[in-house]
C-alpha cells in the first residue's frame, strides 16, 4: 500500500477527535502534576482536600437524586423532560414559603427540628409530585404519539410556564430557607470534619438512592415501570396500565427531586423561582454521564459530577495556572457534558443516546 | 356462545387498510389456526383482539361481551393472553420476573404454585430462572413467553407464530406443549406461517389473504384443499 492510499484510508474526523481527546487528557495530567508536585497555585492542606471531596460528594448526591427523574422518564418515554428542574424548584419554593417560614417563625423548627425537617420534606415532595403529574397529564400525555421533537419543545415551554407561575405566586426575590440550629456547624467523623448540612445531605441522598433502587427492583410498581420502559405493548398485554405507570414514573422522579430540593435549600439556605435551572442542567449532565435510562448510572453520574466539579478546579485547573479556578465549577461540569456527548454519548454504563429507539 | 367472535372487523395503520372485514369465531376448548402469508394481516388480527388496536368498523366479542368498552390492560384479567410475534420477553428482567409479570393482575396466593407448574412444563426455565431473559436463546425465549402468558391463567391464548426461527425439534416440542395447554382447558387461537404443523394440531382453520378471510374449514378439510396445498403446504 502506498502512503497516499494509507492516508486516504484514515477517517479525518475520528483522527481529529482522537487528538482532541489526547490533548484534554494531557492537560488534566499536566495540571494535576504541576499542582501536586511542583506546587503551582494555592497550597491546600489535607483537610482542604478532604473538604473538596466531601462537599463534592454531597453535592453529587443531590445531582444524583435529581438525575433520577431525567433517567426514569427517558426510560419510559425516550424524552428529555426539560421541565424536571422546575419540579425541583416548585417543591423547594412552595415548602419554603408555605411551611418552613411559618414553622420557623412560630419557633417549632428549633423545638422539634426532626419533625420540622420531615414536614418540610413531605411538603416539597407532594408539591413536586403534583406539579409533575399535572405537567404529564396536560402537556405530555396528549403528545404521546407526536414526533419526538414535539414533546421536547413542550417540555421547554412547560419549564418556562412553571418558572413564571411560581414567580407570580411567590414573587421574584430570593427567599431565605430557615435551617434548624442542630444543623449548624461542623461534625467530625473518623477524623474527617464535615459541614453538618453536607453530611446530612450525603447520607440522606444515599439512603434515598438505595430506597429508590429497591423500589424499582422489588416492588410491583417498580417492575411495571421497568416493563413499560422495555415494551409498552407487551406491558399492556400483562395487564399493566401504561398511562398510569408513566404518570407514576413522573411522580417518583419528582418525589426524588422534592427530597433533593429540601436538601439543596438546607445547604444553600435559600429558594427562588429560578433555582431549578442550573441544578436541572447539572443533573441532566449527570444522567447523560451515567448513561441516560440507567438508574445506577444516574446515581454514579451524579456523584462523579459533584466530585469532579469540586476537585477538578483546584486540582488541574489551578495546576494549569488558570486564575480563580474555583469559580469555574460550572464550566467544568458543562465542559464534561460536551465532552461526554462528543466521545461517549452512551455514558459510563448506559446506552447510546442517539441510537436508542423510540 | 363462542368464546371469541370477530364480526366484519376493519383495521387501519394510518391510511393502510390492513383488515378488510375479518369475521371469525373460536369455540370454547378449540385450537383454531389462522394461516396466511407475510403481510396478510395475522398479527393485526391478534392485536385487534387484544385491543392494542381498535377496529374502525366491526366488533370483537369475548364470551358474548363487546370488548370496545374495556381498556386494553383490562383484558388480561378477563382471560385473554397473547404470546406476541417475536416473543416480546422483557430482556432486562430475569426469567422469574418475566413469569411474575404474567401474573401482574392477580392477587391470589397461588402465583407461586403456578410458577412451579410452568417450571414443570419447561424445566429449562427453572434452570435459568435468575438469568436475564435477553441473554437466552430464541427457543428458551419462546418457552418463557408461553409460560408468562399462562401465568395469567387465560381462558383464551393467542399465539403469534410461535415456531418462527426455531429448529424443527423445538417446533415439535412447542406444538406439543400447545396441545397440552389446550387439553388442560385453554382455548387456543394459533397464528402460523408453518401451515402444516398448525393444521395438524388444530380443530379448525382460517386462511387470511390480504386482510380478508379467504377460506375457513375444519383443519382436515383445509389440509386437503388444493389452494392451501399449493400455496401454504408447498404440495404441487
Ligand atoms: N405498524 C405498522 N404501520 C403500517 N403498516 C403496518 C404496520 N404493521 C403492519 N402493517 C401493514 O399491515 C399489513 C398486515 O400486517 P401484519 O403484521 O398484520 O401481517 P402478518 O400477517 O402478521 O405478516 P407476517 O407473517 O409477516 O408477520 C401489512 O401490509 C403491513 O405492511
Ligand atoms: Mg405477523
Amino acid at each position: 500500500m502506498t502512503l497516499t492510499q494509507r492516508l486516504r484510508g484514515i477517517d479525518w474526523i475520528s483522527a481529529a477527535l482522537w487528538v482532541f481527546r489526547a490533548v484534554i487528557i494531557i492537560l488534566v495530567i499536566v495540571g494535576t502534576v504541576r499542582k501536586l508536585f511542583l506546587g503551582v497555585g494555592t497550597q491546600y492542606t489535607t483537610q482542604d482536600w478532604l473538604d473538596f471531596i466531601s462537599s463534592g460528594l454531597s453535592q453529587g448526591g443531590l445531582y444524583a437524586l435529581i438525575a433520577l427523574g431525567y433517567t426514569m422518564v427517558y426510560g419510559v418515554l425516550f424524552m428529555i423532560n426539560f421541565a424536571h428542574g422546575e419540579f425541583f424548584m416548585s417543591g423547594a419554593l412552595t415548602s419554603t414559603m408555605l411551611v418552613a417560614s411559618t414553622l420557623s417563625r412560630s419557633g417549632f423548627m428549633n423545638e422539634q427540628p426532626i419533625i420540622y425537617l420531615v414536614i418540610v420534606t413531605v411538603a416539597a415532595v407532594l408539591t413536586s409530585m403534583a406539579v409533575a403529574l399535572l405537567t404529564e397529564r396536560v402537556a405530555y400525555r396528549p403528545l404521546r404519539r407526536a414526533p419526538r421533537l414535539v414533546p421536547l419543545i413542550t417540555a421547554i415551554g412547560a419549564s418556562f410556564f412553571w418558572q413564571y407561575f411560581f414567580r407570580g405566586l411567590f414573587g421574584s426575590e430570593i427567599k431565605p430557607f430557615p435551617v434548624p440550629a442542630i444543623l449548624e456547624g461542623w461534625i467530625t467523623i473518623a477524623g474527617i470534619t464535615f459541614l453538618k448540612v453536607r453530611f446530612v445531605t450525603l447520607v440522606a441522598s444515599l439512603i434515598a438512592l438505595i430506597l429508590l433502587y429497591l423500589f424499582i427492583m422489588k416492588t410491583k410498581t417498580g417492575k411495571a415501570i421497568r416493563a413499560v420502559a422495555e415494551d409498552k405493548d407487551v406491558a399492556t398485554l400483562m395487564g399493566i396500565d401504561v398511562d398510569r405507570t408513566i404518570a407514576m414514573t413522573f411522580a417518583v422522579g419528582a418525589g426524588m427531586a422534592g427530597i433533593a430540593a429540601i436538601l439543596w435549600a438546607l445547604v444553600f439556605r435559600q429558594a427562588h423561582f429560578y433555582m431549578g435551572f442550573v441544578p436541572g442542567i447539572k443533573a441532566f449532565t449527570a444522567a447523560v454521564l451515567g448513561g441516560i435510562g440507567s438508574i445506577p448510572g444516574a446515581a454514579l453520574g451524579g456523584l462523579f459530577l459533584g466530585l469532579i466539579e469540586a476537585v477538578g478546579p483546584p486540582l488541574f485547573l489551578e495546576g494549569l495556572g488558570i486564575p480563580a479556578a474555583h469559580q469555574l465549577k460550572d464550566v467544568t461540569a458543562f465542559t464534561l457534558l460536551v465532552l461526554i456527548l462528543i466521545f461517549r454519548p452512551q455514558g459510563i454504563i448506559g446506552e447510546r443516546l442517539a441510537e436508542k429507539k423510540a | 356462545m363462542s368464546i371469541l367472535e370477530l364480526n366484519d372487523v376493519h383495521a387501519y395503520y394510518g391510511k393502510i387498510h390492513a383488515l378488510k372485514g375479518v369475521s371469525l369465531t373460536v369455540e370454547k376448548g378449540e385450537i383454531v389456526s389462522l394461516i396466511g402469508g407475510n403481510g396478510a394481516g395475522k398479527t393485526t388480527t391478534l392485536r385487534t383482539i387484544c385491543a392494542l388496536m381498535r377496529p374502525t368498523v366491526g366488533s370483537v366479542t369475548f364470551n358474548g361481551e363487546n370488548l370496545e368498552r374495556y381498556k386494553p390492560s383490562a383484558l388480561t384479567a378477563k382471560g385473554i393472553a397473547m404470546v406476541p410475534e417475536g416473543r416480546g420477553v422483557f430482556a432486562r428482567m430475569t426469567v422469574l420476573e418475566n413469569l411474575e409479570m404474567g401474573a401482574f393482575h392477580r392477587k391470589d396466593k397461588e402465583i407461586g404454585d403456578d410458577i412451579d407448574r410452568i417450571y414443570e412444563l419447561f424445566p429449562r426455565l427453572k434452570e435459568r430462572r435468575t438469568q436475564l431473559a435477553g441473554t437466552m436463546s430464541g427457543g428458551e425465549q419462546q418457552m418463557l413467553a408461553m409460560g408468562r402468558a399462562m401465568m395469567s391463567r387465560p381462558s383464551l391464548l393467542l399465539l403469534d407464530e410461535p415456531s418462527m426461527g426455531l429448529a424443527p425439534v423445538l417446533v415439535e416440542a412447542i406444538f406439543s406443549t400447545i396441545v397440552d395447554i389446550n387439553k388442560q382447558g385453554t382455548t387456543v387461537l394459533l397464528v402460523e406461517q408453518n401451515a402444516l404443523m398448525a393444521l395438524n394440531i388444530a380443530d379448525r382453520g382460517y386462511v387470511l389473504q390480504t386482510g380478508a378471510i379467504a377460506l375457513s374449514d375444519s383443519a382436515k378439510a383445509l389440509q386437503q384443499n388444493e389452494m392451501v396445498q399449493k400455496v401454504y403446504l408447498g404440495i404441487e
